[in-house]
Formats: structure tokens, sequence, C-alpha cells
């Protein structure tokens, strides 16, 4: 795991839709919450949380709208949107799929030698 | 799924476009938030607040996220585009001067093409609006006159027009078409006739054609059989609307023409106005209704065909030449009075079928060459523009090289940098096509309304269709592109470093500046030459002598229904000659310079002459009205008559007599049935045009007005033209006074026709009239634009090189030599623009000289005018930068480096 970046971008988007599918929240909180479910296995860059939303957003798989936080300041919260919702079961299917083919791929390894 | 998506996002991505403030708070606002949690975070770990600050900024890197954030949500493109136009706009306006001329000379010439191309499309291009435009074709006979120069017929007698229908069979639906013709008619009485443009056509044309009524209905394929036997008339839509104020009723109403009644049984369909393109007919007349169809010897329509899908032009043309042959040569058994060679040349005549898409009219031919060379003028003058605001966007942008250096330095791409330049350059395009467009929709109705003699108006369907919008937005494009892409490509080429050093790429966009005026001034030259050209023959017409003196000459054409003596009709001339301000009277069989009448003689009883001699009737006292010359012999006087007595010119003279004095001899003109055509010349006139102003003579006699038969009786004759001599600078303001006075002569006399005998003349100039007025006028554009293009090269060239002038300045050079080192270079462009224009000149003078009178391209004045006009404007474009550069102060020229 030489370059974990390049790794991790690609499942930022589905890491950002799970978070999001338990509750709405605001930028913040989410890289608080990214950090502490990925610990540093996943290195998240908080420099590229925002962009990653932002597209979301566009894409239509989120939605966003200004709420007081608890202390009472206004923040931009994020929920997920059906068809976020959506896409999340079909990328979690794919990266459960993928995670046990390639499981299994090492574990033959491991047995052979 | 996608689609459904990106619809989503629309109002996302719109909202980023037009409240953009409002996003970009929101933005802030949120990064802002996370900053100082994060912050807080920091500080909470034991962090200094300013450090932490820092740090937090860092690890968010808030400038490129929100950027990033924005190109997300933004439409790229949109958002870039609006970026360029903005931007564009403000370099526009920054230079408001450079601007207007750009945009006003691009538009004046865009304008003229376009208008040039209407013209163009409403007169060659645009197909008839009939079912298969492409299956059109005409018929026409091609051959060589006495002289051996080539000519070409299109009309036909109809018997030999029914054999070839007959023998096309299933190929081709064969149509007669006359030409459209002014004939007076009448829906009452006699004296409200009014005029109205007839064509006699097939009946089969409207089914042919797959034309449907607008009311009532078309003329049909019964209404070609019998001749004399369908007096329908169709009226046309648009005469319906003008005269009729679409009035259903018209159908059943009946008019009379000459002698004939015809009832009006439908209106055509809306866009149909006849098949010739520059004449709207009114009225549609079966063909069976013309008095000459079972004349074999009278050719008097054209032949239109629509040939059957998939046959061949070649075999089918081939058979209805042999068809038509067959006749022409059964029918010349019965030709006396012509020469053998006559004969023999109208038998070697060869059939030609083109195809006529867009109809077939006398003004297509009158003007086709014409509109086409004008279109060359203008597209010449379009490309002399575009060359100026190619010079000035590349020095403008030359200006602005150190600004895009810095862009491309900061990352701009270099398709940025052309779409920044090209932007502009759209811009501008478009502010000229804007010009253009009212340009061109004012213009092209007055250049017809220039062509419109005043008795025959053409009329162009100028509607702007899919074509003429097609070629603007083609011209613009094309247009754009050649202003715009040089410096564009040039803003593309752009190598920072040199550029922030001002270094050596001055050098090369020198050339290519330079190029351009020499190819400018070579346009340029080609502009003036063609345009020195057409002046010229207008000015040789409009001066030459024509032999008698049109000044004060009203013309009326008079009828009377049944035919009237010739003392009858004298009788007229002197109830109009007592009318106060009436200097003279006289009578002629037509007026000089309309139609012709013509035929072979024999002298001597010799055989028919290969060459014929022209003819007109006059009466005693005509020659002195016109103040046409007698050379010599006498006048004719009451008691002279055809046969009888003749007077010739002295053209005549030397083609017939060989310049032996003719008076006393006599000839005969052959081809008179039953008597013996025998004249007397009496006397000798000076030349004057018979037919047109720009033929050489021709041989003509005049033969008296009073005509005698076999028998020796004197004939009637139902119609002359009056000539007026008036006090009037304008004969016309005594018409409507003539016009009664005739009309009250009674005995059915009535003036058909008003016209003076300087609009007949001034009518055969129109078309040289046009060409050396939007000649001169283009070729003062060309020459205002080229100077403009190479005021701003020099200018630009001193503003460069100021800095150096100065230092030869100071070294001592003296003013001459500044303004040789100056203007050398732009001159000897100037020069070989000239040159490059002048071979270009002499190469199209050829493909002009139909349309040329008096005057050769190879002329050396043709050639040396055009080219002192040039080096003058060059020279008084090139003076302000010399004195700019003249007046270099070397002192405050150095100070300030």
């Amino acid at each position: 795991m030489s370059k974990p970046s390049d790794f991790v971008q690609g499942t930022l988007d589905v890491l950002l839709l799970k978070i999001l599918a338990l509750e709405p929240l605001h930028g913040w909180a989410i890289s608080q919450r990214l950090k502490a479910v990925s610990g540093n296995v996943l290195q998240v860059s908080e420099g590229s949380l925002y962009p990653a939303l932002h597209k979301l957003e566009v894409g239509g798989w989120i939605t966003a709208e200004w709420r007081p936080t608890e202390n009472n300041r206004r923040a931009k919260f994020y929920s997920l949107t059906a068809s976020g919702r959506a896409a999340l079961r079909e990328q979690a299917a794919d990266w459960e799929r993928l995670a046990g083919a390639v499981s299994l791929v090492l574990g033959i390894n491991e047995s052979a030698s | 799924m996608k689609i459904a998506r990106w619809v989503s996002s629309v109002p996302l991505r719109v909202r980023t476009l037009f409240s953009k403030q409002q996003v970009e708070r929101e933005l802030d606002e949120e990064m802002q938030f996370h900053l100082e949690k994060k912050i807080e975070e920091l500080v909470g770990l034991g962090m200094a607040p300013l450090d932490a600050k820092r740090a937090a900024r860092k690890v968010l890197g808030v400038e490129r996220q929100m950027q990033q954030c924005r190109d997300v949500r933004a439409w790229q493109g949109w958002e870039r585009l609006r970026a360029d136009v903005v931007f564009g706009w403000r370099q526009l306006m920054k230079r408001k001067v450079t601007t207007a001329a750009a945009v006003l000379s691009l538009g004046l010439a865009m304008g003229s093409c376009v208008a040039a191309f209407r013209l163009i499309d409403a007169l060659l291009l645009r197909p008839l609006p009939i079912a298969h435009p492409e299956r059109l074709v005409v018929l026409s006979r091609v051959g060589t006159d006495s002289s051996g120069a080539p000519r070409s017929y299109d009309t036909f007698a109809y018997p030999d027009f029914q054999l070839m229908r007959a023998a096309a069979g299933k190929d081709a639906d064969l149509i007669a078409v006359s030409p459209a013709d002014r004939y007076d008619l009448t829906y009452k009485t006699d004296e409200e006739m009014e005029k109205a443009y007839v064509q006699y056509v097939s009946g089969r044309m409207f089914s042919s054609f797959g034309l449907q009524p607008a009311l009532g209905r078309l003329l049909t394929r019964e209404d070609d059989v019998t001749p004399g036997a369908a007096p329908y008339a169709v009226i046309s839509y648009d005469y319906w609307s003008r005269r009729f104020g679409r009035d259903p009723k018209v159908v059943g109403q009946t008019f009379r023409m000459g002698t004939q009644m015809f009832e009006v049984v439908g209106v055509g369909p809306k866009d149909f106005t006849g098949t010739e393109p520059g004449t709207v007919v009114d009225i549609f007349l079966p063909t069976m209704m013309y008095p000459d169809v079972t004349r074999d010897d009278a050719s008097w329509h054209r032949t239109l065909a629509i040939v059957a899908p998939g046959v061949e032009l070649e075999p089918l043309r081939a058979k209805l030449d042999a068809v038509s042959h067959g006749f022409e040569v059964q029918r010349s058994k019965s030709w006396t009075g012509m020469s053998a060679e006559q004969i023999a040349r109208s038998l070697n005549d060869r059939m030609l079928m083109t195809r006529a898409a867009s109809g077939v009219s006398e003004l297509q031919g009158d003007y086709r060459n014409a509109l086409v060379w004008l279109g060359v003028l203008v597209a010449l003058v379009l490309l002399i523009a575009c060359t100026n605001v190619a010079n000035l966007m590349t020095a403008v942008a030359a200006a602005r090289m150190r600004e895009m250096a810095v862009r491309v330095s900061l990352g701009a791409g270099r398709g940025r940098l052309v779409r920044l330049v090209m932007a502009e350059s759209v811009m501008l395009a478009i502010l000229a096509s804007v010009v253009g467009g009212v340009l061109a929709w004012w213009s092209a109705p007055m250049v017809v309304r220039m062509i419109n003699p005043a008795d025959n108006p053409a009329r162009l369907m100028l509607d702007a269709d899919w074509r003429v919008m097609g070629f603007a937005v083609l011209l613009l494009l094309a247009a754009t592109m050649l202003f715009g892409l040089v410096p564009a490509l040039r803003a593309a080429r752009l190598q920072p470093v040199s550029a922030l050093k001002g270094g050596e790429e001055q050098q090369g966009r020198g050339h290519g500046m330079y190029a351009l005026i020499a190819t400018q001034v070579a346009f340029c030259f080609v502009v003036l030459f063609l345009a020195g050209l057409f002046v010229q023959t207008f000015h040789r017409l409009e001066n030459k002598p024509v032999g008698f003196d049109a000044k004060g000459l009203l013309l009326l054409e008079t009828e009377s229904g049944h035919g009237q003596t010739p003392e009858a009709w004298g009788q007229l001339a002197e109830t109009l000659r007592g009318m106060p301000g009436v200097k003279q009277v006289a009578i002629s069989g037509r007026p000089l310079m309309t139609g012709s009448w013509n035929g072979p003689i024999s002298i001597n009883n010799g055989p028919p002459s290969d060459d014929w001699s022209y003819f007109l009737n006059v009466a005693p006292g005509w020659l002195g009205t016109m103040k046409l010359p007698l050379v010599e012999g006498r006048d004719f006087v009451a008691s002279d008559s055809f046969p009888g007595e003749a007077i010739v010119n002295q053209e005549f003279v030397r083609r017939f007599f060989h310049g032996a004095d003719p008076i006393g001899k006599t000839f005969e003109k052959t081809g008179g049935e039953d008597q013996k055509l025998i004249v007397r010349v009496v006397g000798v006139v000076a030349d004057a045009p018979y037919r047109y102003l720009r033929e050489a003579p021709l041989g003509v006699a005049f033969v008296p007005t009073r005509r005698v038969n076999a028998k020796g009786e004197v004939m009637k004759d139902s119609g002359e033209t009056l000539l007026v001599q008036t006090a009037e600078a304008d004969p016309m303001s005594m018409a409507a006074e003539m016009r009664r006075k005739v009309a009250a002569a009674g005995a059915g006399f009535r003036v058909s026709n008003v016209e003076t005998q300087q609009e007949l003349i001034d009518n055969q100039t129109v078309r040289e009239r046009l060409l050396a007025m939007l000649g001169g006028f283009f070729a003062g554009v060309a020459l205002l634009l080229a100077a403009i293009g190479l005021y701003g090269v020099l200018h630009y060239s001193v503003v460069q090189r100021e800095r150096e002038l100065g230092i030869r300045i100071a070294l001592g050079a003296a003013a001459g030599n500044i303004a040789r080192v100056v203007t050398v270079r732009v001159m000897l462009m100037v020069l070989l623009g000239a040159a490059v224009g002048l071979g270009a000149g002499l190469a199209s003078v050829r493909f002009v000289q139909t349309l040329l009178y008096g005057v050769r391209g190879t002329d050396v004045s043709m050639m040396v005018v055009p080219a002192v006009v040039l080096l003058l404007a060059a020279g008084l474009a090139a003076l302000p930068a010399v004195m700019r550069a003249v007046r270099i102060d070397p002192v405050v020229m150095l100070r300030s480096e």
C-alpha cells in the first residue's frame, strides 16, 4: 500500500454516503466521523472533503440545507437523497463482492504456499 | 438515471450562474465554519492560536478547495464563456473608436455581401415553387450569325412545339410559356383600360408543376386542344391581392384584351409568380388563345419541359433536336427572300437543353454577369475589411502580449488564450452582422428599384429564405475565422519568456502585418480597376452621341381599335400640334430603340442579301422632330408611300451601296407575299441607334407610314406612335393632358403607353449605371478601408520603433531619412500588392468584357488611374505616422526608457 490515497479517493464517495445514511451532518462533523470510523488506515485528507461533498450534491445523491448547530451557529447540513440511498446500496454491494473476492484470492494463496 | 440526475442538478448550476455572489457567500461560510472548528481543535491540543490558524488553513487548503467546489458547481463552459465575453466586451469598449471602425467597415462589407447574395439568390438560384424544379429544363437553339458570332434563340413556333411534345412522349412533359409582357386590357369599358403582365402558358403547365389553385380552377390539358376555344384566364395570387383585394367573387369576372373576351376561372397558388424571375405575372392565358398559335413562321414562346424521373437528357435532347430540325427543313421550303447562307445557317442551329430549376427570364440573362461581378467586388471589399480587422486585432494583441504572457505564466491554457481572443472577434462579427443585416435589408430592394425601367418594373421576390440566412451565417463564420484566427493562433504560439522580455517575437509579427497590407492593396487594386472599367463604360455610353435630340420628346403609343387612315392619324397629330407647350408632332410606327423590324433586301434584282436591313415606318416631319439630320436628298412628303419611297441611313449606304450615292436608286425588301416591295431612295440621314445604344450602327431604311397594298389601296393602321416635341423640361408633365386630348379626338383613338425618348435611352444604360454607381461606391469603400489599414499598420510600427527612431534622430538623421525608414517597407508592400492586383485585374478582365463598352482592360489609363489613386491614398495614409516619427523628440524619448 504505497499509495493509499488512490485507493481512498475511490472509496471516499461511498464512505460519505454511508456516514450520511445514519444522520444529516455538517462538514466538520463528517470529517470527525470519517476520522473515527477509518482511523489511520484510510487517510482521508480534510483538504479534499468539500469538493467531494459538493460533487455529490450537484450529482443529486445528497442535498444540503442550512440549519443551526447545537451551539446555535449556522451550518450547512448534508443529508442523503433517495437516489443517494440507492447508490449507496449498489456501491456497498459492489464493495462487499470485491472485498470478498479479494480476501478469497488472498486466502487461497496463503494456504497453497 | 444519469439524465435524471443531470436534470436535477440544473437548478443548482443555474443558481451558480445567476446568483453567483450568494453561492460564493455560502461556500465561504461553510469553509469558515470548518476552519474555526479546526482551529478550536488545534488550540485544544495546545497550539498557539496564531499557529493553529496557519496550520488549519494549510491542512484544509481553503483556497484550493473553494476553487474546486466552484468548478464542481459551475457549468464550466458557461462560466468561462461568460468571463470571456465580459472581458472581451470590456476590451472592445476600451477602444471605442477602433471598435466602431471595425464594426462599421465589417458591417458595411458583410451587409453588401448579403445584399448581393439576396439579389443573386432571388434572380438566379432560388428554385421555382413547383413540385420538381430539379427536373425542369429549357430548350434553346444555338448557332452563328452572318458574321460568325454565336447567337442563340429560345423562342419556338407552336406547331414545332406540338411535334416535339408528341416526340417526347412519356420521357418529358413539354410546356410552352410566352415571355411575360404588358398588355392593355379592361374589365369594364375602353375608357378604363389598364395594364397587366400577361403570360400565355400551356394549360398543362399547372398540373405538370403540381400546382393547386387558391381559388376556382387552374388551366388544364383540355385548354390546350383547340386554337381560340379556351377564353379562360387564371390570375396570380399577387394580382388577386393587389388588384382585387382577394375578393372571392373575382372568379367568373370577364375582361377584354384586344378584341377577345376572357373569363377569370381561378386564382393561382400563393407563391407561384410565373416562370420568369424578375417579373410577377398577373394573368395566365392558354397558349391556344395566342393569335399566332397556328402559324409556323411565328416563334413566340419558350419551351420548358419537366423531364420524367430517370430519363437521360442527351438522348431526349437529340430526339427533340431531330424533330425540330425536320420542322425547320419543311418550313424552309416556303422561305422566300432569304439568302441561301441564311437558310443554311438556320438549319445548322443546334438544340440545347439546359436545367432551369430557377426559371428562365431575360432579366437573368441581362444581369447574371453583372450581379456576379458585383458579388466579386463586395467579396473583395469584405476581404479588405477582414484584413483590416485582422491587422487591428493583431496590433491590439501585440499590445497585450505582456498581459498574455503573464496569463500563460500563471497557468492559463493555450486554449483559453485562443478563446479569449476569439471571443472578441466573435463579438465584433456579431455586432457587424447586425449593422450588415440592416444594410442588406434596406439595400437589396433599393438595387431592384434602381434596375427598374420606368415602364417595365422588375419585381424580384426578395423573401429571406433559408439560403439567404445560411449564407449570412456562413459569411459571419468565415469572416470571423478570417480576421480572428490569425491573432488567436498568434496568442496561442506565445512564448511567455520572450514576450515578457519584449524579445524577438515582434519581428515575426511584423511580417504577418506587412503581408496583410500587400494582400489588402492587391484586393483594393482589383476593386478600383474593375470599378474604373464600369464607370468608364457608363461614361462612354452616357456621352455617346445618339445622332438625334431626345430633349423634350414625349412618345404616345396610340391605338385605334379598327384602324385609321394615314390622313386621320395626321389630323390627330394636327390636333395635338395646337396645344400650348407643343412645338412639333410627328408619327412613326413605333419609337426608335424599341423592338425591331428587319429582313433581307435585294438590289438590282440580285439574290436576297445575307446581311439584313432594319426598317421603321415614319411620317413626313418625323426626321425634323427627332432632329435626325438629313445628309442628302429630301424628307418624305404626304404622297410618299411604302412600297414606293425610302430614306436610308449612312450605314445602309455603306453596307448595301458600298458608299455610292444612293439617291434615286431602288432596292426591294424581299419576302413580300403578293406584292413586290420596291422602294426608291429619296434621302440619306445620319446614323442613330436603332435598337440598342451599345451596338454598332445598323443599316436602316425608313419607309413611310402610308402603306399601300397590292391593289394600290391605302391601308389603315391600328397603332402608331405620336412623337411630341414639347417645350417642357419634363415632357411627362404633359402626359395626362395629351391622353385626354387623344381620347377626345374620337375615332377610338386611345393612348396605351406614354414614355419619353430619354427614358428609352436611359433604360438601356440601367445595368451600366448600376455597375458604375455601386462599383464606384465599393471602390471608395475599399480605398478608405485600405487607407485605414495602412495608417494603422504604419502608426503601430512607428510606436514600436520609437526608441530606434529616437536614436536615429539623436544621431542626426534628417526628416527625409526618417520618413524613408518608416515608410519604405510599407510602400514596398503597397507596390507589391498593386502589382499582384494588376495581374489579377488583367486576368479577370476578359470575364467582364461583355459588361464593358468602349473601353478595354488593357487600356493604359485604366491601369494607371487606379495605381495613382492607390498610391496617393497610401501616401495620405502614411502622412500622420511619418509626422509622428519625424517629431519624435530624442531627449524625451531616451529619457523615458
